[in-house]
C-alpha cells in the first residue's frame, strides 16, 4: 500500500515536472532532494538524529564542535544499526544562536516522523523556547552545553542535558572569587541573555551570601565592540574583582579592552568563555582571567580520543565536543532500548523519551551520565580554570563535586 | 556622585573623542553624497565595514606571506589603509554606477530602496568571503600597535582620574584630522572642488558650464567612500575584533551626526561626529551611576537614536545647516 | 501557444475543467507523496492561475474560499510533513496580513516605513505579557496571568494597540519627509526593540533579551490550539477580515485620498484633503493588521524575544511588497508568498540537501555557502533588481477603470454646474 502510493506519488510528480518545465527549473533539485535522502537507505528503515547548534554567528565554535562531536559517535553506530535494519542519518541544524531560528528548525524536525532525538542545543536562551516544541511533538533532546537552570526546571519529560546547572556553577565560581582570591568589591557584567543573565546573577546571590560586597550590575549588548562605556564605569566604581556573564567574543574584547585601560584586578567568567576564541581575540593581553566549566580538558584526560577526533576533522576538540559525543551515546543507547522493547521495529517517540531519561551510570569519555526526574545529570562536575597568558585552554585550578 | 563622574571624565573624553572621530569621517561620506545628490547613501555604512575587512584581510595577507615582520609597522598600517581607501573608493563609484545612476530620475522612493537592497548585499558577500576563508565571520585582525600611554590627569586636578591612551587612539585621531583638512582644502581650493559644489547647487547650470556632472558625482562617490572605508581600518585596528553587521549601528550613528550638523555641511558633519561619540560615550559612562543602575550602558543606542529624531523633527537642517523652503 | 488561451478566454467550460483537472492532480500528487515540496508548491501555485482566469469575481472567491478551507488542508493530511506544510502556509497568511499593511502605508500612502515590525513586536509583546507570570512583576491581584481564551480579545486588542503605536510613529510625518521619513521610522523601530530587549530593570516588564516563553496558546471552550495546522484556520479568519477590508479601503474615499497623496502632497492638500490625518490612519490602519498578526505570532510560538523584531525583519516585508507591486493588492500576496516560501521551504530544503552531500561525502560544501544564510543576499539582489527593472513589481497596480459611457449616460441631459457633476462622478466611482 505504502510503496503503491509513493510510487503513484512520484509518477504524479514527474508528469507534472515534465508538464511545467518552465516553471520549476530551481525547485527541481528539492525534489530530487527529497526521494534522494529516502532512496538512499535502501531497504533499510531511515531514522535520523537531529542536531542543533550555532553554526554560524558568534557562538559558532561551539556549535561546530558539538556537531562535530555527535557527528563521531553516530558515524562509530552506524554499522550496528545497520545490522538491526537500520539507516542511522545524522541531520545537523544550524539554529544560528537565535531562538526564532531554533524554534522554526523544531517545528521542522517535529514534522519529520523520521526524527527520534535531538542533540542540542548549546545557547540556553534557544534551547528554552525549543524544548516548549520539542515536548509536543515528544521529541527528546541532550542538551551538551545549556546550563541555564530554567532549562530543566519547568520539569518537561524531552528535556535532559549531561552538564552542569548554572546554580552549581555560580556558585562554584563565587567560591573562587570570594574563598581563594579573597574578593570583596565585586562588579558584575552580563550580556543580557538568558545564558549569561543566568550564570550572573546565581554567581551575585553565592557572592553576596559568601559576604562579598557587589558595587556593579551593568549589561552590554551582544555584538558591540566597544566596551569604554561600561569598563569607564568599572574604572570608576574600583573594584577588586569582575564577574562576567558573557560569552567568548564579548568577553575577549571586555578583558582586552580592560587591560589597556589599566584594570588588571582579577576578572572571571562562566563556561562561555571556556573556548579557544578567547585567545584569537584578547591576545597576549588575555592574564588573570578565570572561568568556571562545565567542561574538562579532554586533550590531557583522554588524549587518546582527542587524536582520534582531531585525525578525523583535522582540529583539536573544543571543550563540548566531548560531552555531545557522550550525549549522543546516550541518545543511542536509548534508541537501542527501545527498539529491542518493540521487537526490533521503529520505537514510538514516547518510548525513545522515557528510555533516555531512565539512563543510569552510563560511563562516557568525559562523564558519567545519569538522569535525575528533572533530567538534569547527577554526576556532573564544575572545574575551575585560569588564563595567564595567550593559550587554552587555561590551566585547572580545581575540581568541584556535585553536592 | 559627582566625584565618580569627575573621576572618570578624562578617560571618557579620550574614548569620546576616539569613537567621535570615527563617526565624523563616516558622517562626511554621507554628507558630501546627500550634498550633490539630495540622496540619503544608505549602504554607506556597510562600505566603511567593508574596508575595515579589507584592511585587515591585507594585513593578514601581508603576515601569511612573511612580510609583515619585515616591514616597520607604521608602513604596514599605511599600506592596509591605502588598500582598503582604493578598494572601497572604487566600490562606491562602481555601485553608484550601478545601482544609482539608473534611478537618478526615478522617485526617491525607488533609489532609497536600492540602497537599502545594496546595504544588505554588501552585508551578506562580506560575510559570506570572511565566513569561506576564516570558518567564522566575526573575524580578529592584527593589531599594530597597542602600547598605552598614562594621561597623569590627577595631577592637574586630583578630583580626575587618570587616563589611558592607547598609541592607536592618537593614530584615529590624527589620521581623522588629516583627512578633514584634505578634504576642506580639497572642496575649498582646487577646480574639482568647485565643481562640486557647482554641482551640488545646481546640477543643469553646472553641466551647461561645461562641467562633466557624472564625473564629479562619481569623484563624490569616490572620495565618500575612500574615507568611510579608510575609517573602517582605523576602526578595525581599534577594537581588534569586526563582523559584517558592525556596519549598520555606527553608519546610523554616522548618519546622525551628519544630521546634527546640518546634512550636506562639511564642517557640520566633523563637528555632529565629535558631539555624538562624547554624548555617547558620557551616556554609557553616567546613565547607570546617575539612575542607581535602573537604567545602564545598554540604552546608549536608544540615546542616538532618539538624537536623531529629535533633530529631525524639531530642526531638520541641523546646527550648522540653512533651513530650505519647499518651492511648488 | 496564443490560440490555446484564446480558446480559454471565450470559453468558460473548458476553463474549468483545465483549471480543476490541474487542482485535482497538484492536489493529488501532494496527498499522496510524503514530502514533495515542487508538488506543494504547484499546489499553492493554483491560486496565481486563479487570478489569470476569466471567471468573474466573486466566483474567484468562492474557488479561493474552497481551496483553502477544504482543498490544502485535506491534500497536505496525507504525508507525514503534514505539519511542515500546514506550518509553511501559516506563516505565509501572517506575512500577508503583514505586509498587506504595510503596503497601505508605503504603497497607498507613499510613506516608506522602515520600523515596521514594531508594530507586530507590540501585538506580539502585549498578548506575551499579559498571558503569561511576566505581567505580575508590576500588575499584583488575581486576574492575571490570563488564560488561552483570553487570545481572541487580545487579536482585537493587540491590533487597536498597535494602532495607537502607528499613530505615536506617524507623528513625525507632520514634519518629516521622503527618505527622513524612512530614516525617522527606522530609528523609531530600533528604539522599540531596544527598550524590548532592555526593560528588564528597574521593573521586569519585557524580561528582557531572555525573551518571554511559555504563552498559553489560544483556547475556544476548551479546546486548544497548538499545532499549525489548528493555527491555520485561526490565520486565514483572520486573513480574510484583513482582504475584505483592505478591498473596501482601497477605493474608498480614504483610499483614493491616500493615493492623491502618494502622486503630489501639494495637489491633495489644495483638493481639500487632510494631509496630516490621512496620513496618520494610513499608519494606524497598516500597524493594526500587524498587531493582530503579533498576537498569532507569540501565541503560535509560545515564545517571543527582541530578535524576532529586528531591522531584517522590516527589511523582509518590505521586500514582499517591492517585490509584488507597491500599491497592488494581488501583487503583495504573491510577493508574501514567495519570500516566506522561499525563506521556510526552498532555503531550508536546500540547505539539508546540501549538508546531506557533505555528510555523506559526495561534494564538499562549505557551511559559509549554506543557502539558508543567503537571505540577505537574496533579499538585497531583489531590492536593486526590482528598484531598477521593475519599479511596479510583479502584479503591477491597476487603478479601477473608469467607463466613460456609463458615467456620461447618468448624467442628467442638461447642462450643470461643474461642481455638481464632479460631486456626481465622484458617487459613481464608488
Amino acid at each position: 500500500m505504502k510503496k503503491w502510493k509513493k510510487g503513484l506519488g512520484a509518477v504524479m510528480v514527474t508528469v507534472l515536472g515534465a508538464s511545467l518545465l518552465a516553471g520549476c527549473g530551481s525547485s527541481g533539485k528539492n525534489s530530487s532532494a527529497a526521494s534522494g535522502s529516502e532512496g538512499a537507505g535502501g531497504d533499510l528503515t531511515v531514522i535520523k538524529i537531529a542536531s542543533q547548534s550555532p553554526l554560524s554567528g558568534s557562538s559558532s565554535a561551539y556549535g561546530e564542535s558539538i556537531k562535530l562531536g555527535g557527528q563521531m559517535a553516530l558515524e562509530e553506530r552506524k554499522d550496528e544499526f545497520k545490522k538491526l535494519g537500520f539507516d542511522l542519518q545524522f541531520v545537523p541544524y544550524d539554529d544560528q544562536g537565535d531562538s526564532k531560528k531554533g524554534v522554526a528548525n523544531a517545528e521542522l524536525i517535529g514534522a519529520d516522523k523520521s526524527v527520534m532525538a535531538v542533540l542540542g542545543h548549546f545557547n540556553s536562551g534557544v534551547s528554552i523556547p525549543s524544548s516548549v516544541v520539542y515536548e509536543k511533538y515528544s521529541i527528546p533532546m541532550v542538551s551538551p552545553g545549556s546550563t541555564a537552570t530554567d532549562l530543566t526546571d519547568r520539569k518537561l519529560k524531552s528535556v535532559n542535558r549531561v552538564v552542569a546547572r548554572d546554580d552549581f556553577q555560580g556558585p562554584a565560581g563565587a567560591e573562587y572569587a570570594v574563598k581563594t582570591v579573597g574578593a570583596k568589591n565585586i562588579f558584575i557584567i552580563q550580556d543580557q541573555t538568558a545564558y549569561g543573565k543566568g550564570i550572573a546573577d546565581s554567581f551575585q546571590n553565592a557572592a553576596k551570601e559568601l559576604g562579598a560586597n557587589i558595587v556593579g550590575y551593568e549589561g552590554i549588548t551582544v555584538g558591540e565592540k566597544d566596551f569604554s562605556g561600561v569598563l569607564n564605569q568599572v574604572l570608576s566604581k574600583k573594584p577588586d574583582f569582575i564577574y562576567f556573564g558573557v560569552l567568548y567574543n564579548e568577553g575577549g574584547l571586555i578583558v582586552k579592552q580592560a587591560r589597556e585601560k589599566g584594570i588588571d584586578v582579577p576578572i572571571m567568567g562562566g563556561d562561555g568563555i571556556d573556548s579557544s576564541g578567547m585567545v584569537d581575540v584578547a591576545g597576549d593581553k588575555l592574564t588573570n582571567v578565570a572561568y568556571s566549566s562545565v567542561a574538562t580538558d579532554i586533550i590531557k584526560s583522554n588524549k587518546e580520543w582527542a587524536d582520534k577526533y582531531h585525525q578525523k576533522f583535522g582540529k583539536n576538540p573544543e571543550n563540548y565536543a566531548v560531552y555531545s559525543y557522550d550525549a549522543m551515546n546516550v541518545i543511542l543507547n536509548a534508541l537501542t532500548k527501545a527498539i529491542d522493547a518493540n521487537g526490533g521495529k521503529v520505537p514510538a517517540r514516547e518510548k525513545v523519551r522515557d528510555a533516555i531519561r531512565t539512563t543510569t551510570d552510563y560511563q562516557g569519555i568525559a562523564t558519567k551520565v545519569s538522569f535525575d526526574d528533572k533530567g538534569d545529570n547527577k554526576y556532573a562536575k564544575v572545574f575551575i580554570y585560569k588564563y595567564d597568558g595567550p593559550q587554552y585552554p587555561g590551566s585547572m585550578i580545581s575540581e568541584v563535586e556535585p553536592k | 556622585m559627582i566625584s565618580e563622574i569627575l573621576q572618570t571624565l578624562p578617560q571618557v573624553l579620550v574614548d569620546g573623542l576616539a569613537l567621535g572621530a570615527v563617526y565624523a569621517v563616516v558622517a562626511i561620506g554621507y554628507t558630501m553624497v546627500y550634498g550633490i545628490l539630495e540622496f540619503i547613501n544608505f549602504a554607506h555604512g556597510e562600505i566603511f565595514m567593508t574596508g575595515a575587512f579589507a584592511g585587515t584581510a591585507a594585513l593578514l595577507t601581508l603576515k601569511s606571506a612573511g612580510l609583515l615582520g619585515a616591514m616597520p609597522g607604521w608602513l604596514a598600517y599605511l599600506l592596509a589603509f591605502v588598500i582598503a581607501m582604493l578598494l572601497t573608493g572604487i566600490l562606491g563609484i562602481g555601485i553608484e554606477r550601478v545601482a544609482y545612476r539608473p534611478l537618478r530620475k526615478a522617485p526617491k522612493l525607488i533609489s532609497f530602496i536600492s540602497a537599502v537592497g545594496i546595504s544588505f548585499l554588501l552585508q551578506d558577500i562580506v560575510r559570506f568571503i570572511a565566513d569561506l576563508k576564516t570558518g567564522n565571520f566575526i573575524v580578529t585582525g592584527i593589531t599594530l600597535y597597542d602600547s598605552n600611554l598614562k594621561v597623569a590627569a590627577s595631577s592637574l586636578w586630583s578630583v580626575f582620574g587618570d587616563a589611558f591612551i592607547k598609541t592607536n587612539t592618537i593614530i584615529v585621531l590624527a589620521a581623522a584630522v588629516v583627512l578633514m583638512i584634505g578634504l576642506d582644502l580639497f572642496v575649498n581650493r582646487t577646480k574639482w572642488g568647485v565643481a562640486m559644489r557647482a554641482v551640488a547647487q545646481d546640477r543643469d547650470t553646472a553641466s551647461l558650464m561645461s562641467i562633466n556632472v557624472n564625473k564629479v558625482i562619481a569623484l563624490t562617490f569616490f572620495i565618500g567612500s575612500a574615507l568611510g572605508g579608510g575609517t573602517g581600518v582605523l576602526f578595525a585596528q581599534q577594537y581588534g575584533t569586526i563582523d559584517p553587521y558592525i556596519g549598520f549601528t555606527l553608519g546610523m550613528k554616522a548618519f546622525t551626526a551628519a544630521v546634527l550638523g546640518g546634512i550636506g555641511n562639511i564642517r557640520g558633519a566633523m563637528f555632529g561626529g565629535i558631539l555624538i561619540g562624547l554624548i555617547e560615550m558620557l551616556a554609557s559612562t553616567n546613565l547607570g551611576i546617575l539612575t542607581g543602575g535602573s537604567f545602564g550602558a545598554e540604552y546608549k543606542d536608544v540615546m542616538s537614536f532618539l538624537i536623531l529624531i529629535v533633530v529631525l523633527i524639531f530642526k531638520p537642517e541641523g546646527l550648522f545647516g540653512k533651513a530650505i523652503k519647499e518651492k511648488v | 501557444m496564443n490560440k490555446w488561451i484564446f480558446v480559454l478566454r471565450q470559453n468558460k467550460l473548458v476553463l474549468a475543467a483545465v483549471y480543476a483537472v490541474f487542482v485535482i492532480v497538484t492536489a493529488l500528487s501532494v496527498y499522496l507523496s510524503d514530502k514533495s515540496v515542487v508538488s506543494f508548491l504547484l499546489l499553492l501555485s493554483s491560486f496565481l492561475l486563479l487570478y489569470y482566469t476569466a471567471f468573474p469575481n466573486t466566483v474567484k472567491w468562492g474557488i479561493a474560499g474552497v481551496l483553502l478551507l477544504i482543498v490544502i488542508p485535506f491534500a497536505t493530511s496525507g504525508g507525514a510533513s503534514h505539519e511542515s506544510y500546514m506550518e509553511v502556509v501559516t506563516q505565509c497568511g501572517i506575512y500577508i496580513a503583514m505586509a498587506l499593511g504595510l503596503n497601505i502605508v508605503v504603497g497607498f500612502a507613499g510613506l516608506l516605513d522602515l520600523g515596521f515590525i514594531a508594530f507586530f513586536a507590540v501585538g506580539a509583546y502585549s498578548y506575551a505579557i499579559f498571558s503569561t507570570p511576566q505581567v505580575s512583576n508590576f500588575i499584583s491581584g488575581n486576574l492575571f496571568p490570563l488564560s488561552g481564551s483570553w487570545f481572541w480579545l487580545f487579536i482585537l486588542l493587540g491590533g487597536f494597540i498597535a494602532a495607537l503605536f502607528g499613530v505615536l510613529l506617524g507623528l513625525p510625518v507632520l514634519r518629516v519627509k521622503g527618505d527622513y521619513l524612512a530614516i525617522v521610522t527606522l530609528g523609531f523601530g530600533e528604539i522599540i526593540r531596544l527598550i524590548f530587549n532592555n526593560l528588564s530593570k528597574p521593573v521586569n516588564i519585557t524580561n528582557g533579551a531572555m525573551g518571554i516563553s511559555s504563552i498559553p496558546p489560544p483556547n475556544l471552550f476548551g479546546f486548544q490550539f497548538t499545532f499549525p495546522h489548528q493555527f491555520y484556520f485561526i490565520v486565514i479568519a483572520i486573513l480574510a477580515v484583513v482582504l475584505f477590508g483592505v478591498r473596501r479601503l482601497e477605493h474608498s474615499r480614504l483610499g483614493r485620498s491616500w493615493k492623491a497623496i502618494r502622486e503630489n502632497e501639494i495637489a491633495a492638500q489644495a483638493m481639500g484633503i487632510p494631509v496630516i490625518g490621512t496620513k496618520l490612519t494610513a499608519f494606524a490602519v497598516g500597524a493594526s493588521f500587524s498587531g493582530m498578526m503579533g498576537v498569532v505570532f507569540a501565541a503560535k510560538q509560545t515564545f517571543i524575544d527582541p530578535t524576532s523584531f529586528t531591522l531584517v525583519e522590516s527589511a523582509t516585508i518590505l521586500v514582499m511588497v517591492i517585490l509584488g507591486g507597491m500599491g497592488s493588492v494581488p501583487g503583495v500576496i504573491l510577493g508574501a508568498a514567495i519570500v516566506t516560501i522561499l525563506n521556510l521551504q526552498v532555503l531550508t530544503e536546500l540547505t539539508n540537501w546540501f549538508n546531506q552531500l557533505t555528510l555523506n561525502g559526495i561534494v564538499n560544501i562549505p557551511s559559509a555557502l549554506s543557502p539558508s544564510k543567503m537571505q540577505r543576499l537574496l533579499f538585497g539582489v531583489i531590492l536593486v533588481l526590482m528598484a531598477i527593472f521593475r519599479p511596479n513589481g510583479l502584479i503591477a497596480a491597476k487603478n479601477r477603470k473608469v467607463n466613460e459611457e456609463k458615467l456620461k449616460a447618468n448624467l442628467p441631459k442638461a447642462a450643470v454646474p461643474i461642481g455638481q457633476s464632479a460631486k456626481q462622478s465622484g458617487g459613481a466611482f464608488k
